[in-house]
């Protein structure tokens, strides 16, 4: 698909690199100078905007955490005034405070930008319609998508989320050709449009849909396009970016991260260390024009790698891969890092057990043990104890080989582990450190 | 022919803790389902039950919906003399045909003893059984 900002998207990589390099320099001496909270974490780290002379020196600056958000609430780490602002997001806090994200005309103007360029990217253009279930208010969702489908020149359809039948009736009525909202809301809408008799393959014009703000996984990607008729395309971005931010093109390969706006890091969760293309680790972003509230390599905790060279697409802007999970998740078993998520994705992979599972984590003397029970799948029980105990010990060798650290396995009834209850009881870690 | 002494077994996945056979059986009562012999094999964690039952696809089906792993296997139940030699002729039998046996178990009754057999060549070792004088359990023990 034709890109919206040629200049920008096809730019060779030296020369975005150069204006990488511009723009960080920029960023630091601007935060430097007027902004309370990054010159003292500066100062902290013993680093001066003068020490920045390559791109590869960002390396030299504080990382920021999620805390240092909740901690500068709601506005202490801003640097804009007030009268300055045309909008706040707030995200919702989990666990202690929120956070607030201020935005002023110019960060408004660059998210849409780069929402604009994503969709496009997909090909939603002008004539297209959009519905964005996504919610809209506080949350950036649905605003963010809105602003970069209407950039575009798409009609957009602000439905927000719930009362899914009458969103099947206007998806229907309105011919709507495209959608954001999170993959398991479109999943929902799937089930209650198959209850009203309506197909959305077949009695609907929906071709595309935007999905993100929660993790999925390549096979819902290939169930949700072969039940729906449409293209389904990741979205990614946090509120402390700004909202949903950028997304696949066609070729469905990665995540284009704009680089005039993001600088990518990926960085080794427990050391802090640069990763190399291709590694897996932290994503830390560096957002380069952000104005109201800067971003000066936020570790934003979730799991994925980097990849450099230009897509079959044309554009040249690095990308990143899909999210393989949270840094929270972490565990560290005998020294290595492990992340369920890599138990997960081994499991998929593995037809004899189905894919819950849970790992108990506990020590043994000095040693740390892992433990993973899985369930055994129907086709693979057999009513032979030899059989069984292959099994057993070809997901004991498979997931060594993928974790880098020996695993006990132990094979349960089937239904008897934890399917959403999320990583309370995915892990279950009896270590007393 | 030899199709008539084979036996339809249930084999039913189970972790290796306190109640899961209580839970089976339970759910056999329930149904109201007569076991008529039944073992347990067990292994790192978890092991496996394997019965002989009345209405082994009724059994299939309940334990199936409750949740529980449960698979069909072939076996033979080879009847025995209940009294001292029994086990001994028979064993002499089948390791005279040559027959390997996977795994085995017993139950003595009002109508004599029989020994239930997995074998890997169930039609093979039910010829040679038959043809070494051995009696075998007819199939329709179970419906």
């Amino acid at each position: 698909m034709a890109p919206w900002n040629p200049r920008m998207e096809e730019m060779p990589p030296e020369e975005l690199r150069r204006l990488q390099f511009k723009l960080v320099k920029s960023l630091v001496y601007r935060l430097y100078s007027f902004n309370d909270f990054y010159r003292r974490r500066m100062k902290e780290q013993e680093v001066h905007p003068d020490d920045i002379r390559t791109l590869e020196d960002v390396a030299k600056l504080p990382f920021m955490y999620k805390r240092d958000l909740r901690d500068g609430y709601p506005d202490r780490i801003f640097s804009a005034e007030q009268n300055e602002l045309v909008r706040y997001h707030v995200s919702s806090g989990t666990t202690g405070k929120p956070t607030v994200v201020g935005y002023t005309e110019r960060d408004i103007e660059n998210w849409s930008e780069s929402l604009a360029r994503g969709f496009s990217s997909c090909g939603l253009a002008r004539g297209d319609v959009i519905q964005v279930s996504y919610g809209y208010g506080l949350f950036t969702g649905g605003l963010g998508a809105h602003y970069g489908a209407e950039r575009v020149g798409a009609t957009v359809l602000p439905t927000s989320v719930g009362n899914t039948e009458r969103q099947v009736e206007l998806m229907q009525d309105l011919h709507v050709t495209a959608i954001a909202c999170t993959p398991s809301y479109l999943l929902h809408m799937g089930e209650v449009a198959e209850k009203m008799g309506v197909s959305i393959k077949n009695d609907t014009d929906l071709r595309m849909g935007f999905l993100g703000a929660e993790p999925w996984s390549e096979q819902m990607r290939t169930r949700m396009e072969d039940w729906l008729g449409i293209r389904a395309y990741d979205i990614y971005g946090t509120s402390e970016l700004s909202g949903p931010m950028f997304t696949e093109c066609t070729e469905q390969q990665g995540i284009h991260v704009w680089g005039d706006l993001a600088l990518v890091e990926i960085v080794d969760p427990a050391t802090g260390e640069v990763l190399q293309p291709g590694e897996q680790g932290e994503l830390t972003i560096t957002m380069l024009q952000k104005e109201a509230l800067p971003m000066v390599r936020y570790r934003i905790g979730d799991l994925t790698a980097v990849e450099e060279g230009a897509c079959a697409c044309g554009r040249t802007h690095p990308r990143i891969g899909r999210i393989r999970g949270r840094v929270d998740d972490m565990l560290i078993i005998r020294g290595i890092n492990v992340f369920p998520s890599q138990v997960e994705h081994a499991l998929l992979e593995i037809p004899e057990v189905g894919r819950h599972f849970q790992i108990v984590v506990d020590r043994k003397g000095a040693l740390d043990s892992m433990l993973v029970r899985v369930e055994v799948s129907e086709e693979a029980f057999s009513d032979k104890i030899t059989d069984l105990m292959v099994i057993k010990r070809a997901v004991e060798h498979r997931l060594r080989g993928s974790l880098n650290v020996s695993v006990d396995v132990e094979l349960v009834e089937p239904g008897s582990l934890p399917r959403f209850e999320g990583k309370s009881k995915k892990v279950v870690d009896r270590r007393s450190l | 022919m030899e199709k008539s002494y084979i036996v339809k077994q249930i084999s039913i996945f189970s972790e290796n803790r306190p109640g899961r056979l209580a839970a089976i059986a339970g759910a056999l009562r329930d149904a109201g389902i007569n076991i008529f012999a039944f073992s347990i094999a067990e292994a790192d964690g978890f092991g496996v039950v394997r019965a002989l039952v009345d209405r082994p696809d009724d059994a299939h089906r309940t334990l199936t919906d409750l949740g529980f792993r449960v698979s069909f296997t072939d076996v033979i139940g080879v009847k025995m003399r209940d009294e001292p030699g029994g086990l001994s002729d028979i064993a002499s039998i089948l390791g005279d045909a040559g027959i390997n046996i996977e795994y085995a178990y017993a139950y003595s009754g009002k109508d004599g003893a029989v020994l239930i057999l997995r074998v890997d060549q169930v039609e093979d070792a039910i010829r040679q059984i038959l043809g070494r004088g051995g009696e075998l359990l007819k199939a329709s023990l179970s419906r």
